[in-house]
């Protein structure tokens, strides 16, 4: 097994992080416009060819990060493209992130009717 | 120095070693996460997935975890001392679904449940999937 893998998985993962908790303490970022910013990110680091080698480097250290999730659209694109032309710009994206946001979608809806809210 | 002076210069030490502490936090756990990710991916691998079903089938099992974990209140826990270190991997983004999903069952399952679920993931699947559509135009006329 690759333990180097693990290493850089940890500190480019953990990085990503620490960006966002500068966001969150230092400006008056919202969670949800951070992840929004985080996909959008995702999808032009990947557009201008750095997500790719940084994925290869840091294996899940980037693909979990939500600018992993950017760089998944933005590559579903370029296949969907490279196959389909101009129509594959509207298809790529979205069905490259199916998987993740069905998933969501479906665990979610379960875990509403198993648990009950924490809120008082 | 004078009272005051002293009270700022205190307060900007104190937000300032809370910030430090904020960002180790949020490193080592979101790091933990990611390497957590890469376990998986391993694992499935081992088994004897391909590398792009593996790294789909990683994505959908943290988005498990993590909805279970709010499901039985721990994330919440988790997240307060984690910060952007549970928010900025795929868990933030379930917990973003999940968390107002199961908040909102008094509303009802229509628009309580399935819109909520929208609150801040809308948002994301929105510009997520607009830019990844002005993309994809680009790399079409660039590559004709």
């Amino acid at each position: 097994m690759d333990w180097l893998q693990f290493l850089h998985a940890f500190w480019v993962g953990g990085l990503f992080c620490v960006a966002a908790q500068l966001l969150i303490d230092l400006t008056k970022l919202t969670p949800a416009r951070i992840l929004t910013g985080y996909v959008c990110a995702g999808v032009v680091l990947s557009a201008v060819g750095l997500y790719g080698p940084l994925k290869e480097f840091a294996g899940c250290g980037a693909a979990v990060p939500l600018t992993g999730f950017g760089h998944a659209l933005a590559e579903g694109v370029r296949e969907a493209v490279k196959t389909d032309g101009l129509l594959g710009a509207l298809s790529g994206g979205l069905t490259a992130a199916a998987t993740g946001v069905s998933a969501s979608l479906f665990f979610a809806l379960l875990w509403s009717l198993l648990f009950k809210s924490k809120q008082k | 120095m004078d009272a005051k002076a002293y009270q700022t210069y205190t307060e900007s030490r104190a937000k300032r070693s809370h910030v430090l502490r904020d960002c180790l936090r949020a490193f080592w756990v979101g790091g933990l996460i990611c390497c957590l990710g890469q376990a998986l991916n391993v694992i499935y691998q081992w088994a004897g997935m391909e590398e792009k079903p593996a790294g789909l089938c990683v994505s959908v099992t943290l988005i498990f975890l993590a909805g279970l974990l709010t499901g039985i209140g721990w994330f919440d826990r988790i997240a307060k001392y984690a910060g952007a270190g549970t928010l900025v991997p795929i868990t933030g983004f379930s917990n973003a679904v999940a968390a107002p999903a199961i908040d909102a069952r008094a509303e009802g399952y229509v628009t309580g449940v399935a819109a909520k679920m929208f609150t801040i993931a809308g948002p994301v699947i929105v510009y997520g999937a607009v830019s990844s559509i002005l993309y994809g135009v680009l790399y079409y006329l660039f590559t004709l």
